[in-house]
């Protein structure tokens, strides 16, 4: 019986493991991300406009620390790999992990969430800004 | 236990370990404190410190800019006056902590910066400027919520939850007043 307890209680452990631990092997919604996007990440970041963050829109597929007008740290003033939706979600998993003396220390735990931000990104980054 | 570990560390891990209660604490306490936090640590944690203020200095310039449009009744600009000196405080708390640590605090932009980077030219009316403050409220408590994981010092641990839940009270006032229903998933902020 004991057996069969532990060996329940390992089973249900393995569901409360989430199946994916990257945004990249989860698909995100661009609705879902616009909503995360304004409610997380709209205290600091515009997609037009920089504020206490750079500015957004086309930060897909664009190096880092290239938001005109925008007071960067040294650390991302550095020449550094493009924004890709992976560099992307490990950013948003632990900025200062990925780019050591960045300003940005806000962490998104959460995969889905961050899927979910990177489709909204990809698809504003797209489009014309205002 | 390294010898170059943080205070802060070493406090979390003698509490987990239950090690607080032995007679030697006051003495370890002691060392602990006389131990300087790491230099990478400092300017990480200083660096949250200053994006928090950046926040605080936007606030306070929103909700100033926006009370002098005179879009706002005498009894809303009333708190909202209220809301813009809870930022006031925590602006000169977070100054302060900076100061201490031996950095210059990040200075207040100009009004034409925060009006081009909010888009404040765009507020006609008083639902406008509510609908524009539960935003940024219900932004800050969660900028708030996800610096948390990046401090190490658990007295600006505890500061940040103090700021976050400032701005949550703040945004849960502004949205029942322009009618936001109640989200009804939990975890409402994070």
């Amino acid at each position: 019986m004991r057996n069969r307890l532990i060996l329940v209680a390992l089973s249900a452990g393995t569901l409360v493991v989430p199946a994916a631990s990257h945004a990249a092997d989860l698909k995100g919604d661009p609705a879902r991300g616009q909503a995360r996007y304004e409610s997380s990440c709209g205290g600091c970041h515009s997609l037009d406009q920089n504020r206490i963050g750079p500015a957004h829109r086309g930060v897909v597929g664009r190096a880092p620390g290239r938001a005109p007008g925008y007071a960067y740290s040294a650390a991302l003033r550095k020449p550094l790999p493009v924004w890709t939706p992976a560099r992307l979600d490990a950013w948003l998993r632990d900025p200062p992990a990925l780019i050591p003396g960045t300003k940005m220390t806000a962490r998104f735990p959460d995969p889905q969430q961050r899927a979910d931000i990177i489709a909204y990104l990809k698809v504003e980054s797209s489009r014309p800004g205002r | 236990m390294s010898n170059d570990s943080d205070p802060a560390d070493r406090r979390t891990i003698l509490r987990s370990g239950g090690l607080l209660a032995a007679a030697g604490v006051a003495v370890l306490g002691a060392q602990a404190e006389a131990k300087p936090m790491s230099a990478h640590r400092r300017r990480s944690d200083i660096e949250t410190l200053q994006v928090a203020l950046s926040l605080e200095h936007e606030g306070i310039a929103a909700y100033d800019l926006a009370g002098g449009s005179g879009l706002l009744k005498p009894e809303v600009l009333k708190i909202g006056l209220l809301f813009r000196d809870h930022h006031k405080g925590h602006r000169d708390a977070l100054e302060k902590i900076i100061r201490k640590a031996g950095a210059t605090p990040v200075a207040r932009k100009t009004d034409a910066e925060y009006v081009k980077a909010l888009d404040l030219g765009a507020l006609k009316s008083q639902e406008d400027v509510l609908k524009l403050a539960t935003k940024l409220e219900k932004g800050a408590a969660n900028a708030y919520v996800s610096q948390l994981a990046s401090l190490k010092d658990p007295e600006l641990l505890h500061l940040f939850a103090q700021l976050s839940s400032d701005e949550a009270v703040h945004w849960a006032i502004l949205a029942n007043a322009i009618g936001q229903p109640i989200p009804a998933p939990a975890f409402i902020f994070g």
